[in-house]
């Protein structure tokens, strides 16, 4: 009797061990696939290092098929620098108000609707918007353009910035689709963040007779300023790595310029568009400048992370 | 102050509208018209993408049905008419056995962090690691697999299992983070119940926890299975050689080379003739379709579950 309790004792002391083991396995999967693509991606990234030395950062041409060939990205880390830029600038004041409005001013039984609608912009996938946006936006949206250009000829740092025209597929058409696509991301975080405001902070704005803007500015934001920025930033993050819709707009012809019209090409569009031709050289290449882009995004991403941690735990801490 | 001295007509309009407190009406009213101007923004760009993709994908997939669902891709872009069924194939066969590999693995981090871990400095890197995670580009994770799986094998690495494994990346980190939640939710007296009664943590977690929250699991799971389906830069490097150049159906993800709903509308946006645009608009109807049936029914599940806890 004795010995057949040991024994189913023991019995369940290694199940439940094993089963320790493996979801602590399943955990440290995260670790190993993580430290796996930094390893594999930089190993592959050797080659064109090797041949572009510094360059590869600082270089504006980009000829992985020449003898030799000529590897320099900058080009388009400025143009995931711009695209990006510019899907920010819309999006955040965007988010911004749909956050505010779902949070402070909708009546309870819009709320629901309002991230429903958030939520959809978000489902819809990626491709969408930019077969949305090469086949029917871009067409139309240059005669937009060309007011645009026409009304600021002349004038002397918006002139250069809303110059000429192109095709419609450019920096500003990608940064719009951009726009569009980080306005859920951005929106959900502001969202959760506003709504931890406590309920007295805001009563008491308004019963020292503040108008409802002067509550947000005064009380809400105050409160909700650290996690919004998190939030722009981990939406920043994720414009700069979208690829698909970038790919199909943004027109793929390298340059850097300040005329938001003008073509472009991205890091992720570059190596969407040019993997079919490419030799082994430069598979390297675009295989570096996928690690040039995931190194920028973890420096955007941890920042964010940071912010946003930081900013919660004062929240919580009462301030 | 100085403007309520300004002769105007309607004295009492005027004493509201333009006086210092006035003026911080007309400021509120201003910024909230801003406000819901952003809202109106939103909806009308989601109402006028979803028009547009309905609008011109419902011909094709409509015409000579079912013809859409059952024949293979035309040969050629010119060629006019139906045909997505290799891409169908190809989007639920890579993506279910995404889904097949993350949700285990996801769902058992999850398990380690909350009822294991919980806050020591390993479970605490974890969680971060994961924020790391999902912050990764799309396409890096795609790049990351072509390295590291196609590669080595060649040719016949370009199957839908290579596809699978960079979506199964992407979806790991959703994943952990919505059931990590989910479990946490759980109310902590149900594990001390099963302790009580000789439940050891494996069996309490198993039989008690996970089932208490499967509803929220599943309904995470499935936001990721969505965001999933949608995804194409992981395929390009993955599935077949040129983006979307596979057009007859292939059910074996294990060999042979593979495509998707999404690789077909990237393929076909940057084609110019009618003939494939249209049969983009109808791959990115079905896609659409296919991301709202997943997101309604875990919005369905999340529901019950939230009125069930109430």
């Amino acid at each position: 009797m004795a010995l057949t309790i040991t024994d189913l004792k023991s019995k369940r002391q290694i199940a439940d061990k094993t089963f320790r083991v493996a979801v602590l396995l399943g955990g440290t999967m995260i670790l190993v696939i993580l430290g796996v693509i930094a390893y594999t991606i930089t190993n592959r990234s050797t080659d064109a290092f090797r041949v572009a030395g510094f360059k590869f950062f600082t270089g504006q041409t980009f000829v992985p098929n020449g003898s030799p060939p000529v590897l320099g990205v900058l080009k388009y880390i400025f143009g995931t620098a711009l695209t990006s830029l510019i899907g920010i600038v819309i999006a955040v004041p965007i988010s911004l108000g749909l956050a505010l409005v779902t949070t402070q001013i909708a009546p309870p039984w819009l709320k629901r609707p309002l991230v429903a609608v958030t939520d959809l912009v978000a489902v819809v996938p990626s491709v969408v918007f930019g077969l949305w946006g090469v086949i029917y936006l871009a067409p139309k949206i240059t005669t937009l353009y060309k007011h645009v250009s026409d009304l600021f000829d002349g004038v002397p740092v918006l002139g250069s910035v809303f110059a000429k025209v192109g095709s419609g597929r450019s920096f500003m058409t990608a940064g719009l689709i951009l726009a569009v696509m980080v306005t859920p991301i951005i929106t959900s975080i502001a969202r959760e963040v506003i709504e931890t405001c406590p309920q007295t902070d805001r009563d008491g704005a308004l019963a020292l007779g503040a108008t409802r803007w002067e509550m947000i500015t005064g009380a809400v934001m105050p409160h909700s300023v650290g996690g919004i920025v998190g939030a722009v930033m981990l939406g920043l993050g994720r414009a700069m790595g979208e690829t698909i819709a970038a790919a199909l707009v943004i027109g793929s012809s390298a340059a850097i310029t300040a005329n938001v019209f003008s073509s472009g090409d991205s890091l992720p569009a570059v190596i969407a568009l040019q993997w079919g031709e490419a030799n082994a050289t430069a598979k390297s290449a675009l295989i570096a400048m996928g690690l040039t882009l995931f190194v920028m995004t973890l420096v955007v991403n941890f920042a964010a992370t940071a912010i946003v941690t930081r900013s919660t735990r004062r929240m919580q801490g009462g301030s | 102050m100085e403007d309520v001295t300004s002769p105007v007509p309607s004295p009492e309009l005027l004493q509201d509208l333009v006086g210092v407190s006035g003026r911080r009406k007309i400021k509120n009213l201003v910024m909230t018209a801003l406000m819901v101007a952003s809202v109106l923004v939103i909806t009308v760009v989601l109402a006028f993408v979803l028009f547009t993709v309905i609008s011109k994908g419902w011909g094709i997939v409509h015409t000579k049905f079912p013809h859409w669902f059952t024949d293979d891709i035309p040969p050629t872009a010119r060629r006019v008419g139906p045909g997505m069924k290799a891409a169908i194939v190809g989007t639920i066969v890579t993506t279910m056995t995404a889904t097949a590999i993350a949700v285990p693995l996801g769902i058992a981090g999850a398990v380690y962090l909350n009822e294991y871990g919980k806050l020591n400095p390993f479970a605490r890197l974890l969680r971060f690691l994961t924020g790391v995670m999902a912050g990764v580009p799309s396409i890096v994770m795609g790049l990351f697999i072509y390295v590291f799986w196609v590669l080595p094998r060649q040719q016949e690495g370009l199957t839908g299992l290579a596809g699978a494994f960079a979506l199964a990346c992407l979806m790991l980190p959703i994943v952990v983070r919505a059931t990590e939640e989910m479990l946490r939710l759980v109310p902590q007296n149900l594990r001390d119940a099963s302790y009580a009664l000789g439940g050891t943590r494996s069996r309490t977690t198993l039989t008690v926890v996970i089932p208490k929250a499967s509803a929220g699991i599943i309904s995470g799971c499935l936001l990721a299975v969505a965001r999933a389906a949608g995804e194409t830069a992981p395929l390009i490097f993955t599935v077949s050689v040129g983006a979307g150049a596979v057009r007859n159906t292939n059910w074996n993800v294990f060999s042979g080379p593979n495509t998707a709903l999404s690789l077909q509308i990237y393929s076909n946006a940057k084609e110019t003739v009618a003939s494939a645009q249209d049969r983009g608009w109808g791959a990115a109807l079905t896609l659409i379709a296919l991301a709202f049936l997943f997101t309604i029914v875990a919005r369905v599940l999340s529901a019950r579950l939230s009125k069930k806890t109430q």
